[in-house]
Parts: C-alpha cells; structure tokens; sequence
C-alpha cells in the first residue's frame, strides 16, 4: 500500500486532466462504450439536472491521517489544503439562507481542521435537521486533543457517518492501513459508550462499506445484517445503517485499477450495471459540494476531477441558491459508479 | 491465430442461448434465478455452493462468476478455499470410493 499521496509522489495521476483522459478515451472513445452522458440521454432524453438544493456537502480540506488505497480524495498528512475561516464563515451565511437540510462534513479528515470545533457548534445551532460528520475513526485515537471528540459529538447532536471496509481485520488494513481495524473497533467502541448507535437514543452512527478491491458492492440489506451481526458478536457493537458505496474509478483506486489492469473490466461492469431507476436519485440532483478554496461542485467527486459547476457562479462568494439550481450537471465516465446496480451515493444505495 | 476456446467475454453471450430455443432458454433462466433466492439456504450458502460446484465440474465461467458473486457478498478467501476443498474432497472421494469395485473384482478374480 502506499504511504504517501498521489500528489506528494509526483504521480500522473494526481493531475485531473490525466485522469480525465482515462475516463474519456480508451475503451470509451468513439465505437466503444458508451459515454455516460450518451447513456442519460438514452434514458431521459435531456442532460442531468438538479431538482432543488437538500445537502451541502464541505470539504473542509484533504489533511488526513490515514492514506487508504482506495482514496478518491487522494488524502493524507502531507495534503495542507483547508478551509479558510471566510469560506467557513460564508457556508454558515449560505445556511442561514437557504433552506438546506443536510450539512455534510467530509475531507480528509474534517477533525483536524483548526476550526472544527467551533464551526460545528455554530453550525448546529442553525436548525438544520441533519449534520453529518464522516469520521474515518481512526482520528478519535490519533491525538490526545481528539479524545473527547464523542462527547462533542453527542451534545451537537451530530451524525456520524464512518467508513468501515469489512467487519474483519484483514480485508480493512489491507485498505486502510495496517493496525486500522482495531483502532476503528476502538473508536466505535468509544461512540457507543457516549450511546452512539444504541437503540433508543437519537444518536445516529453509520457505517460505509466499499468493496476491497475491483468489483461492485453486494445487497446494502444483506452487508448491513451481516456486519451488525458480526460486529454484534465479535466486540459488542452496535451501530444504525450500514450504506454501500461503488468505488469511483478516480483518483488513487483508479490508480490501483490501472495498476493491476482490472481498468477495462471494471469500467464495463460499471457500464453493464447501468440502472436508470437510479438515475434520478444520483447526489447531485439534490447537492453542491464545497472545495476547501470555496469553488462549487455537483459532488465531491467531481471535485477531486476539478469539474467546476457548469454555471457562471462557480465560487462561494457568488452563491445563489435559485440561479445554481438552473444549470447542467458535468459529466463523465465516473458517474456511471453512481448508477450502476442499486446506485451508490454518500447515503449508499439509492434504489 | 484461432481464438481461444473459452473467454471470458462469452459469459456475457449466455443469455444469447434463448435466441435459438427460446421456450427453453427462458424456463432455464427463470428456474436458475429462482434457485439462487434465500430460500432455506441463505444465497450466500448457495453462492458458495455454486462455486464448489463450479470447480468440480471445472467450468471457467461459473469460476469467474461467482468467486466475484463471493467477492461482491464479503465472503473470504478463507471460505472460497474451504469450499473448493469441499468439492476436491467429494470428486477425490468419488475416484477413491470406486477402489471398493476395483478391490471386489481383484478379489473376486484371484485365487
Ligand atoms: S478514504 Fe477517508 S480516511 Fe482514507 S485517506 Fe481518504 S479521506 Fe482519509
Ligand atoms: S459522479 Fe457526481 S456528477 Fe456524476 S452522477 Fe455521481 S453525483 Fe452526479
């Protein structure tokens, strides 16, 4: 596994137009297969658009503590972009003004950004009906400084959203770095302490799986019981709903995909599991996300291929909710990881 | 250069076996997702049935299909081992079980 960064080797890939070129060429060029937008126009007759403006998505930078293989974000301690405290400031404007429901805090690690604790706690006073923080776990146990974060946690009603690849030690470090599964059993251990994922209080903790590796994600409902059993059985735990995610051939798993030549394979079985029940449910129909520097995105993920929304309001400082919503959502072969079988979105499955 | 007999991208013409019968063709897909429902065995242990089937009668298609269907379900290497070993138990028995019939007819024949 590597231990640094895409970025901080220097690699191609780090670069979004190489990416991008892998996801426009090859075995999508022309007489090939068919591009996602050629696929949504088969289906739909009309390019996708957004239906209104639920989730605000902020990535608050890409400083993270783990450097998992499969990373879309391409994070890592050696990655120093962050929000800066204006941007922080402007997105609590932007609540206060819109009628969002969701706020979802990703990165990286959203934990270590200098401000986190004061921009959660002024953002929970906001009366948004969901706050979302995805924790990798791990980072509960990184720092001292970090060590009350579930107390934190629970007096700001947050939910937590945590990525747990396997309910098994081997499968989870060979992904997310060695020693990580004990240390994440670690953390879920802290967070049902404080009642995180206990039945009967309002706590919310989910965990996210994607596969180890190039294939898709099995039945969401199946993998859930599966894993509350396990994790029930093995270490006492407890936790809400499991969501299945599709990872997106972009950034360090298309590395890994390239890498060990399941590229053309994976991207058909992508293609081949096309759902158009899906379609209409994929996250940007109903998200913006925010880069650390401000710019707006249809998702995360075409953020990480710098796929600035396709409107003249491209930045924070700019934003309108009603103008943003009249606009095309960009495109490209990745989406087809949001689609494909039961879709796949940061609430997992949508179909 | 001929092609190979089997590749993996013929998989993905199976369904094409209902073109030229397609009565039968059909009966067979249904009957075959009707099978691989939870039923009194969860699909997991029919996945892992299948693919202890799939090497013992060596089908390189069934191999693919279902150590990915054991992939997708989280079942591990470990398990996917164990129930190959379940199928080269049974066919090496099979061939062994026979040496019954090869010890009566030598007995049988010798003085
Ligand atoms: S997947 Fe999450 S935890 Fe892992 S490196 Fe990326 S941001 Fe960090
Ligand atoms: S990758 Fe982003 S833009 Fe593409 S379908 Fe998924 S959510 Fe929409």
């Amino acid at each position: 596994m590597p231990i640094k960064s895409l970025q901080s080797r220097s690699h191609l890939l780090s670069s979004t137009q190489a990416q991008l070129q892998w996801l426009e060429n090859g075995i999508f060029k022309p007489g090939g297969l068919p591009s996602f937008a050629a696929k949504v126009n088969d289906y739909q007759n009309t390019p996708l658009r957004p239906r209104t403006l639920e989730i605000l998505q902020l990535n608050l930078g890409y400083m993270c503590n783990q450097v998992c293989t499969h990373c879309h974000v391409d994070a890592g301690p050696d990655r120093k972009e962050m929000m800066s405290e204006a941007t922080l400031e402007k997105a609590l404007d932007l609540i206060r003004k819109t009628s969002i429901k969701t706020l979802d805090l990703t990165g990286g690690a959203p934990e270590m950004h200098p401000y986190f604790l004061e921009f959660v706690t002024q953002a929970a006073q906001l009366g948004i009906q969901d706050l979302i923080v995805r924790s990798n776990l791990t980072i509960l146990l990184a720092n001292k400084k970090y060590a009350d974060l579930p107390e934190f946690f629970k007096t700001h009603n947050v939910h937590i959203v945590s990525s747990l690849p396997f309910y098994k030690k081997e499968k989870t470090d060979r992904q997310r770095g060695s020693g990580v599964f004990l240390k994440s059993i670690e953390a879920l251990k802290r967070l049902n302490a404080v009642g995180y994922g206990k039945p009967n209080t309002n706590l919310k903790l989910d965990l996210v799986y994607n596969p180890s590796g190039a294939f898709l994600p099995g039945n969401q409902k199946s993998l859930e019981l599966e894993f509350k059993k396990a994790l029930k059985t093995d270490f006492d735990i407890d936790f809400n709903q499991l969501f299945t995610i599709t990872n997106m051939p972009i950034s360090r798993y298309l590395d890994f995909l390239i890498a060990s030549e399941n590229y053309d394979e994976y991207m058909e079985s992508l293609v081949e599991a096309f759902n158009p029940a899906a379609l209409d449910k994929v996250m940007c129909t109903n998200t913006l996300s925010v880069r650390w520097d401000g710019y707006l995105y249809d998702c995360d993920f075409n953020q990480m291929l710098d796929l600035k929304v396709n409107h003249l309001l491209q930045h924070i400082d700019d934003f309108s909710a009603v103008d943003l919503l009249n606009r095309e959502i960009c495109v490209s072969q990745h989406c087809y990881g949001c689609t494909a079988g039961s879709g796949s979105s940061c609430q997992g499955s949508v179909v | 250069m001929s092609r190979p007999y089997y590749q993996s991208q013929d998989l993905k013409k199976f369904k094409n076996i209902t073109d030229w019968s397609p009565e039968l063709g059909t009966k067979f897909f249904e009957y075959y997702n009707s099978v691989f429902q939870e039923g009194a065995l969860s699909s997991r242990e029919k996945s892992l049935i299948a693919l202890a089937v799939a090497h013992s009668v060596q089908c390189p298609y069934c191999i693919d299909a279902y150590t990915q269907d054991g992939l997708q379900r989280g079942i591990e290497r470990n398990e996917m081992m164990e129930a190959v070993h379940v199928a080269a138990a049974i066919r090496g028995g099979a061939s062994l079980v026979h040496g019954v019939q090869m010890m009566e007819v030598y007995d049988k024949r010798s003085m």
